[in-house]
């Protein structure tokens, strides 16, 4: 299930709720990747841009992977500003046993950095400013440019 | 015609034009100088799907989306 909120995430609501949803579905392994924002190079919190069809279609085939081998993902994301301290991401797999959890959380977190569509912006002396520099393209990039891509 | 979708930080509304190939949409976006970094880094979707090859075939109506570099989390 993939839910997008505006702002900051209720980080413990949204652990409580999963694990709640899940209880019964006889998963062995629950684990949660939860991304906080971090004070660091004067930023005062994050903002973030999301293209909600193209994620969706991203998100839905990762779960269908995750189905392959009896898991299941779920995934929080925010919209709009977070600010120091707050939570703005959160990832999780359950699995009948922790192996396939283990290996699925950084898998589906790393491909989830490299092409997920969402923007992030820092949030610094007022302005909005694109992390161009922590931004990663998209594979198949440049298509447009022509010959000197 | 054909609705060109410009996503997150490259911060230009959304244009038409007649177009009945995605090569067609690329030449005409190389005209504008305010694009040509964006061109060379950003994905292309037709439809919301990703597209790798520029012989995509369009119709009136089609909608394309240029993704630049992400950064979720």
């Amino acid at each position: 299930m993939l839910e997008l909120y505006d702002g900051a995430l209720d980080v413990p609501e949204l652990l409580k709720k999963w694990y709640e949803e899940e209880s019964r579905g006889n998963y062995g392994a629950y684990i949660p990747f939860v991304g906080t924002v971090r004070d660091e190079n004067g930023i005062e919190g994050l903002s973030f841009d999301i293209y909600e069809p193209i994620l969706t279609s991203w998100f839905d085939a990762w779960q269908q992977k995750a189905a392959g081998r009896g898991a299941l993902l779920k995934m929080a994301h925010s919209r709009g500003d977070v600010l120091l301290h707050q939570s703005s991401y959160i990832a999780a797999v359950f699995s009948p046993k922790r192996r396939v959890a283990l290996e699925m959380i950084e898998a589906f977190v790393e491909d989830f950095k490299a092409s997920a569509p969402i923007w992030k912006y820092d949030l610094k002396n007022g302005e909005r400013i694109y992390a161009a520099d922590r931004s990663t393209a998209i594979g198949g990039s440049g298509l447009l440019a022509g010959g000197d891509a | 015609m054909v609705r060109i979708e410009f996503l997150g930080p490259i911060q230009k509304p959304a244009v038409e034009m007649e177009a009945s190939t995605l090569a067609e949409v690329a030449e005409a976006l190389r005209a504008d100088e305010t694009l040509k970094a964006w061109l060379k880094n950003s994905a292309v979707a037709v439809n919301d799907t990703l597209v790798s090859g520029l012989d995509v075939a369009l119709k009136d109506g089609d909608k394309v989306s240029l993704l630049p570099p992400v950064c979720g989390g």
